[in-house]
């Protein structure tokens, strides 16, 4: 089967909000697959229905090939979840927790020690294995739930913003991890707020805005469908006021930013032609010129909150 | 079916994790020993009255207290720190988590109600039939485990002092009606019918009867009625359990 995951028409409500509503997309096997939206979008829903933990109100979803509805216990079996708050049992030691999980994914004692020990060596975390996770910092609490989620080889990882408030060498070793076990094959569903995470990590991304799945693509076709958002960044010998720019038809609006001004445009080259002339009638020198191309943060912040939040 | 085997497995996977974090605790287990010694002193100390008369309520307590004192708290407390969600995410049904809750549960009152059993033995009070007394003692454990897995379930909470609270408000009613100070024969006819809606009631009644031969049930209603109050309480448990997670995780 081409798809790790599938999802069709999936629908949860909570009383009268609507947390997921009616949303489809598929995550094709060995992918990294990103899922960015705002606070309450619906992603932590859409992974606890899709990791078997809650039932969808209507739709249908598959993980592994088992319906989550009709085989919650055959998922969960092939996957391993980092929940976005650590939950390793604190008053255990690292290779209990370990252990527990390895049981109760029925893995047999041979099979269980050999992949918790090689789990904690890779994530350095053996010399510290039977201390009590309560003394643990965050970035190892957070490599320990790594672990867990991957102590019995799963073929598709959830991970809910798995380096949310980690240090940067923490944060940077998990994103090796995720590049190294997605290259042996794993398929990997990343929610995350790190635009740049998403970017470096995802081949493909649905942003997902109040319950509905507002786009789903690689990042580079995300970015080039919101050409109107790119611009050019110019900086001035004189301060310049942003009405100026605004007779000229390939600019869609210019605005100060600092000492700079940002000038959106879907044409730069007439854009920069325009700047040139600008700067040559009014005595300017141009101290800096730069091309920006939309960011994932705009096209995610165009997607969710329309365009006006981008080009303020 | 050999899912189901794989299930019960898991399920005690998760007791052994209960008991080594909830169980294996210093003041958890002073207060199995010290509590039906405190139990029996109460019992005993001015009321004239032989010991054989006194066993059943001090077994029904101490059974009764112990196999429901830390089942109710770990369901919320689990909630609260998000351990429950982790264990959800692993290839384990509701009732395989539930069914270890009660466990951990059934072995901790277990073991600290063969502590009165024991003294009894040793002080030379020998029960008519002590193999019926044991499988009493097992089905009344596993029924007051049941029931604390039951309590855990209402409300959907991540506070423990709120289930414990509620779960003393259920427990504490319940020896006073079950026969456990006044045998149900000498009870009003009002007493007998209150006393015969809580499972502690028949649990004394077969002490009594297999210590010193006198019971208000024959003894095979007792092992029933016992039976009937577990498998209740864990369908209940279970089906509450159900209707509240999405609520509890979420």
């Amino acid at each position: 089967m081409a798809y790790a995951i599938t999802v069709r028409e999936l629908t949860k409500h909570y009383g009268d909000l609507t947390a997921v509503d009616h949303i489809s997309f598929d995550v094709k096997r060995g992918e990294v697959f990103g899922f960015l939206g705002p606070n309450g979008a619906g992603k932590t829903t859409t992974i606890r229905i899709l990791t078997g933990l809650i039932k969808p109100d209507g739709g249908k979803a598959f993980v592994a090939g088992f319906d989550v509805l009709e085989n919650p216990i055959e998922v969960k079996q092939h996957i391993g979840v980092v929940p976005e708050v650590s939950n390793a049992y604190v008053d255990l030691t690292a290779w209990e927790n370990l252990a527990l999980i390895g049981k109760l994914c029925g893995l047999q004692p041979q099979k269980l020690k050999e992949n918790a020990t090689n789990l904690l060596k890779e994530f350095g975390l053996y010399e510290v294995k039977d201390r009590l996770v309560r003394g643990f910092s965050k970035g190892m609490k957070q490599r320990l739930l790594l672990c867990m989620a991957l102590v019995n080889d799963p073929e598709v990882l959830f991970l809910d913003e798995p380096t949310s408030g980690l240090d940067v060498e923490s944060a940077r070793l998990l994103r090796e991890k995720i590049i190294r076990y997605n290259k042996d094959g794993k398929t990997v569903f990343l929610s995350t707020h790190n635009m740049e995470e998403a970017n470096q990590l995802c081949h493909r991304i649905a942003i997902i805005s109040h319950g509905w799945i507002a786009a789903v693509d690689t990042p580079e076709n995300l970015r080039a469908q919101s050409m109107e958002l790119q611009y050019i960044e110019t900086a001035f010998s004189k301060m310049v006021e942003p009405q100026d720019f605004s007779e000229n038809s390939s600019i869609i609006k210019a605005v100060s930013a600092g000492n700079k001004m940002r000038i959106y445009t879907a044409d730069p080259s007439a854009a920069i032609e325009f700047v040139v002339e600008y700067a040559k009638k009014n005595n300017l020198r141009i101290l800096t010129l730069n091309c920006m191309m939309p960011s994932l943060e705009d096209v995610f912040l165009k997607l969710t909150r329309g365009k006006e939040a981008v080009i303020r | 079916m050999s899912g189901l085997k794989e299930q019960f497995k898991r399920s005690l996977v998760v007791a052994q994790k209960n008991v080594k974090i909830y169980y294996l605790k210093g003041p958890v287990i002073v207060f199995g020993l010290i509590f039906p010694l405190f139990l029996a002193l109460a019992y005993v100390i001015g009321r004239n009255i032989p010991l054989q008369e006194v066993l059943p309520g001090l077994i029904g307590m101490t059974t009764f207290f112990t196999a429901t004192s830390v089942g109710p708290s770990i369901v919320p407390w689990e909630t609260r720190s998000k351990t429950l969600e982790r264990l959800l995410c692993c290839p384990v049904a509701l009732w395989t988590i539930i069914g270890g809750d009660m466990l951990s549960s059934f072995i901790f009152g277990f073991i600290i109600s063969v502590i009165p059993l024991a003294l009894t033995l040793i002080l030379g009070i020998q029960p008519l039939n002590f193999i019926m007394l044991l499988l009493g003692l097992i089905i009344a454990n596993l029924c007051f485990a049941a029931l604390s897995v039951l309590l855990s379930a209402y409300p959907p909470t991540d506070i423990p002092a709120t289930t414990m609270m509620l779960s003393s408000l259920v427990k504490f009613p319940l020896v006073f009606i079950s026969g456990v100070f006044i045998p149900v024969e000498q009870l009003p006819q009002w007493g007998r019918a209150v006393a015969s809606i809580s499972p502690l009631t028949y649990f004394t009644d077969m002490v009594r009867q297999l210590f010193i031969n006198k019971g208000f049930y024959p003894l095979a209603v007792d092992f029933l009625v016992l039976i009937a109050f577990t498998t209740a309480f864990v369908l209940a448990a279970i089906k509450l359990h159900e209707k509240t997670l999405t609520k509890r995780i979420s």
